[in-house]
C-alpha cells in the first residue's frame, strides 16, 4: 500500500514525539518539548499563512497575547475552567482577526507586513498599560488547567512536565492534521493558487478577499492556542508573551524549516527551541551564532532547511 | 532520510550533564541582556565578584561554591525554562535571581515544588506576600519608599500632597503603594496626575497639581527620564512647593538630568548611592566602602544599587548555607529564616518566618541634592 504524504508525515511526527523521551534524562528536557509543540502549533499557524497563501505577518504575537491573557483572565473574573477560557479566548482571536484581517489585508508586501507589526505591538502595549487588569509588566498567575489532576486520576504516574509533553504532543499532531487536511482540501487549493497568482487565481473565479481573510483567522487561531497553552504551562504570564520578539521568532522558526510545509514548521520551532538551550555555554555569543545560522541557511538554503534538504537528498538518489 | 536529520537535530537539545558533588552548586537566573539589563548586568557582575571572593577564602563550609547562571533576557518564558533546568539538570542547591518582578513571579512555583530555597532581587510586594515558604527577596519595596517619603512630609509639618506618576511598571506600582498607605501618615493626596513613558513634558500636569487647593507638596513616582523632566517642568514653572522623587531615580544620573532644577529635591535612598558621606560609626559604613572599592576596582564603572541587592542577596545565602552546616533545602531556608541583625548594602536584615525581606524604613535614607551632590538628612 503506498502512504500519501500527509500520512507520512503524521507518522514521522507521531513517532519523534513519541521516541523522544528516551533519550531525556530529567524532566527538564519534557518541558523543553512541550514547548517546540507550543512553538510548532503556533509556526503550523503561520505555514498556512505564509505557505499556503503567501501572506506575511509579523504580529501573530499580539493573538497570542489574546490566547495567553484569555486563559489567565477568564477564569478568574468569569469563572469559566481553564480548558473553556481556551477556547474562548481563540474564538476571540479569531473573530479579531477576522475583523481586522478585511481591510489590512488588501495590503501587500512589506506594507501588510507593518500593518500586523502595528497590530502585534497594539496588543502588547494594551497588556503593558491595562496594569489593573492584567498586572501590568509584572504579569499575572494563570489557573491550573488540572492535566495533572486527570492523570492521577487515570493511574498514568506520571509527573508534571511528562503530562504536558505527551498532552501538548497529542495537540500538535491534532493541529498538523488540520492542516494537512486544508492543504488538500477545495480551500487549501485557492490558497495555493492566490500564492503563486493572485491575479490568475481571481481571473479562475477565486474569492481572493475571503481565502486571504480564511487563511488569516486560522493562523490567529493557532496561535491565540499556542499562547493559551504557554500561558497554562507555566501557570504565569507576562506582556512578553505578545512582544514583538515573539513574533519575529515564531516567523523566523517558519522560515528557517521551510515556510510551506507542515513538519518544516515543527523542524523550525524545535531547532529555535533548542538551540538556544545548547548555546548558553556561549553566552555572550549566543544571538551572534544564532543571527550566523539563520544568515547562512537564507544565503545557501532559501527554501529553507527540511525542504532544501530533501530536495538534495532526492537529487542524490536520483544520480 | 527527512526522519535521519530530524533526529539528528532534535540530538542536540540533549546535553550532558553531570553535577559532581562536594561543591555548592548554586544557580541564578538574570535578566543581563534585554530591556531590564540594567538591572542584571551589576547583579550578575556582583554574584560572580563574590563567589570568587569566597572561593579564595576556601569556600563556604570548605566546599568550593560554582556559579550557574542563566541569562532570560527579560522573558519570563525563558526564564521559567531555565529555572526548571537549574532544579531537574545542573540540580542547584539554592537560587538568586529574578532581576524583574514578572521574572520573579514566573520563576518562583518551580523552586517551590522542588523545596530550593531562592531569593529574589526584584521589588514588589507580592512576591513575599502572600507568603511563600521558599521565596525570600533583598530589595526594599516600592510601599516602604512611600512610607519613606510620607515620614518625611510628617516631620516637616505638611499633610496634603500632589501625586504625578510615571505609566510604566514602576511608577504604576508606586502610586497604588502611596494611595494604599498614605492614611496611616494621615497624609491626603488631593491631586493625581499621570504621564505616559516618552513624554517630554510634563507642564500641563504640574499646572493643574499647583492649581489645586491646599497642595502643600508634589511626589513624583516614576523611573527613567520622565522624573527628570518633571523636576525640570517644575522649576520651569516656578511652583514653590517640596518636590519629591522616587528611590527609581536615586543615582548621580539623575542630578546630571535634571541639572539645576534639581537643587532642594529630596527622595529616599540607600545607604550605598552617598557612601562618601556616612558617618564613620555608621552600622552601614563598613559594608558599603567595601562593597563599593571593589566592584569599581574591578569592572571601572559605577556600582550601582541593582548590585548591591545581588551583595547581600549572597551574603545572606551564604551564611545561611554554612550555619545549616549543609546544602539541604529545608535546612537552608530554615536558617535564612534565622538571619538577625546582618547589616548587608540595603540595609539591616532581620529575616523571620512570617518576613521573607527583614528589612525597615531604616534601610532608606532621605537625601537632599544640595548644590549638585547629595546630603543626608537625618
Amino acid at each position: 500500500m503506498r502512504l500519501s504524504p500527509r500520512t507520512w508525515t503524521l507518522i514521522i511526527l507521531a513517532v519523534l514525539i513519541a521516541l523522544a523521551p528516551v533519550t531525556f534524562p530529567s524532566a527538564f528536557y519534557f518541558r523543553i518539548g512541550a514547548l517546540i509543540f507550543v512553538n510548532g502549533l503556533a509556526v503550523i499557524g503561520l505555514v498556512i499563512l505564509f505557505g499556503y497563501a503567501g501572506q506575511i505577518s509579523l504580529g501573530h504575537a499580539g493573538f497570542a497575547g489574546i490566547g495567553a491573557y484569555s486563559a489567565a483572565l477568564m477564569p478568574m473574573h468569569l469563572g469559566l475552567h481553564p480548558a473553556l477560557a481556551l477556547f474562548a479566548g481563540a474564538v476571540l482571536s479569531g473573530g479579531l482577526a477576522f475583523l481586522i484581517g478585511r481591510p489590512i489585508l488588501r495590503l501587500k508586501g512589506h506594507y501588510l507586513a507593518v500593518a500586523t507589526l502595528g497590530f502585534g505591538i497594539l496588543v502588547f502595549i494594551v497588556l503593558n498599560n491595562e496594569a489593573q487588569l492584567t498586572g501590568g509588566p509584572d504579569g499575572m498567575a494563570v489557573e491550573d488547567l488540572g492535566l495533572r489532576a486527570v492523570s492521577d486520576a487515570l493511574g498514568l504516574g506520571l509527573r508534571t512536565a511528562e503530562v504536558w509533553y505527551w498532552f501538548m504532543g497529542l495537540v500538535l499532531l491534532l493541529g498538523a492534521f488540520l492542516a494537512l487536511n486544508l492543504h488538500t482540501s477545495p480551500t487549501g487549493r485557492s490558497l495555493r493558487s492566490l500564492h503563486n497568482s493572485e491575479v490568475a487565481a481571481r481571473t479562475l473565479g477565486v474569492d481572493v478577499v475571503r481565502y486571504k481573510l480564511t487563511a488569516f483567522v486560522i493562523s490567529a487561531v493557532y496561535a491565540s492556542l499556542a499562547g493559551s497553552l504557554q500561558a497554562l504551562l507555566n501557570g504565569f504570564v507576562t506582556p512578553d508573551v505578545a512582544g514583538f520578539l515573539h513574533s519575529i521568532e515564531w516567523v523566523t522558526m517558519a522560515v528557517l524549516g521551510g515556510a510551506a510545509t507542515v513538519l518544516g514548521a515543527v523542524f523550525g520551532a524545535t531547532i529555535l527551541t533548542a538551540l538556544p538551550q545548547a548555546l548558553t555555554v556561549f553566552q555572550e555569543y549566543e544571538h551572534l551564532l544564532l543571527g550566523l545560522i539563520i544568515m547562512l541557511v537564507m544565503i545557501f538554503l532559501p527554501a529553507g532547511l527540511l525542504p532544501s534538504l530533501g530536495k538534495t537528498l532526492r537529487q542524490g538518489e536520483s544520480i | 532520510m527527512r526522519l535521519k536529520s530530524t533526529l539528528a537535530v532534535s540530538a542536540l537539545a540533549m546535553m550532558a550533564a553531570n553535577p559532581a558533588a562536594a561543591e555548592i552548586r548554586l544557580g541564578a537566573v538574570l535578566s543581563v541582556t534585554g530591556p531590564a539589563s540594567f538591572l542584571g548586568d551589576p547583579e550578575l557582575k556582583t554574584l560572580e565578584m563574590l563567589v570568587e571572593e569566597v572561593n579564595a577564602q576556601g569556600g563556604i563550609n570548605g566546599e568550593e561554591v560554582v556559579l550557574i547562571h542563566y541569562d532570560d533576557g527579560g522573558d519570563a518564558n525563558r526564564a521559567r525554562t531555565f529555572a526548571t533546568r537549574l532544579v531537574e539538570d545542573d540540580e542547584v542547591a539554592a537560587v538568586i535571581g529574578g532581576s524583574t518582578t514578572g521574572v520573579t513571579m514566573a520563576v518562583a512555583p518551580v523552586f517551590e515544588a522542588n523545596e530550593i530555597p531562592f531569593i529574589s532581587l526584584a521589588g514588589a510586594v507580592v512576591i513575599i506576600n502572600p507568603l511563600n515558604p521558599w521565596v525570600f527577596k533583598t530589595p526594599h519595596t516600592d510601599r516602604m519608599a512611600c512610607e519613606s517619603i510620607f515620614t518625611d512630609l510628617t516631620a516637616r509639618g505638611l499633610s496634603s500632597i500632589g501625586m504625578i506618576s510615571g505609566q510604566g511598571g514602576f511608577g504604576t506600582s508606586m502610586r497604588e503603594q502611596c494611595i494604599d498607605v498614605a492614611g496611616e501618615y494621615g497624609i491626603e493626596i488631593v491631586a493625581d496626575e499621570t504621564y505616559g513613558p516618552r513624554d517630554s513634558d510634563m507642564t500641563p500636569q504640574l499646572t493643574s497639581i499647583a492649581a489645586t487647593d491646599g497642595v502643600e507638596a508634589v511626589v513624583n513616582a516614576g523611573f527613567g527620564q520622565g522624573p527628570a523632566i518633571v523636576t525640570r517642568n517644575f522649576a520651569q514653572l516656578g511652583i514653590d512647593l517640596p518636590l519629591y522623587q522616587s528611590h527609581g531615580v536615586a543615582s548621580d544620573a539623575f542630578i546630571e538630568l535634571a541639572g539645576d532644577a534639581a537643587e532642594g529635591v529630596r527622595l529616599p535612598g540607600t545607604a550605598l548611592l552617598v557612601a562618601d558621606l556616612l558617618a564613620e560609626d555608621d552600622p552601614q559604613h563598613a559594608v558599603v566602602t567595601a562593597y563599593r572599592a571593589a566592584y569599581e576596582d574591578r569592572f571601572e564603572e559605577p556600582v550601582s544599587t541593582f548590585g548591591g541587592y545581588a551583595h547581600d542577596a549572597f551574603w545572606i545565602m551564604a551564611q545561611a548555607i554554612e550555619s545549616a552546616g549543609s546544602t539541604d533545602g529545608a535546612a537552608v531556608r530554615d536558617a535564612i529564616e534565622a538571619t538577625t541583625g546582618w547589616v548587608g548594602v540595603t540595609g539591616e536584615f532581620n529575616m523571620s518566618p512570617d518576613d521573607h525581606m527583614g528589612l525597615d524604613l531604616s534601610a532608606f535614607r532621605m537625601l537632599e541634592i544640595v548644590d549638585g551632590g547629595w546630603s543626608i538628612i537625618d
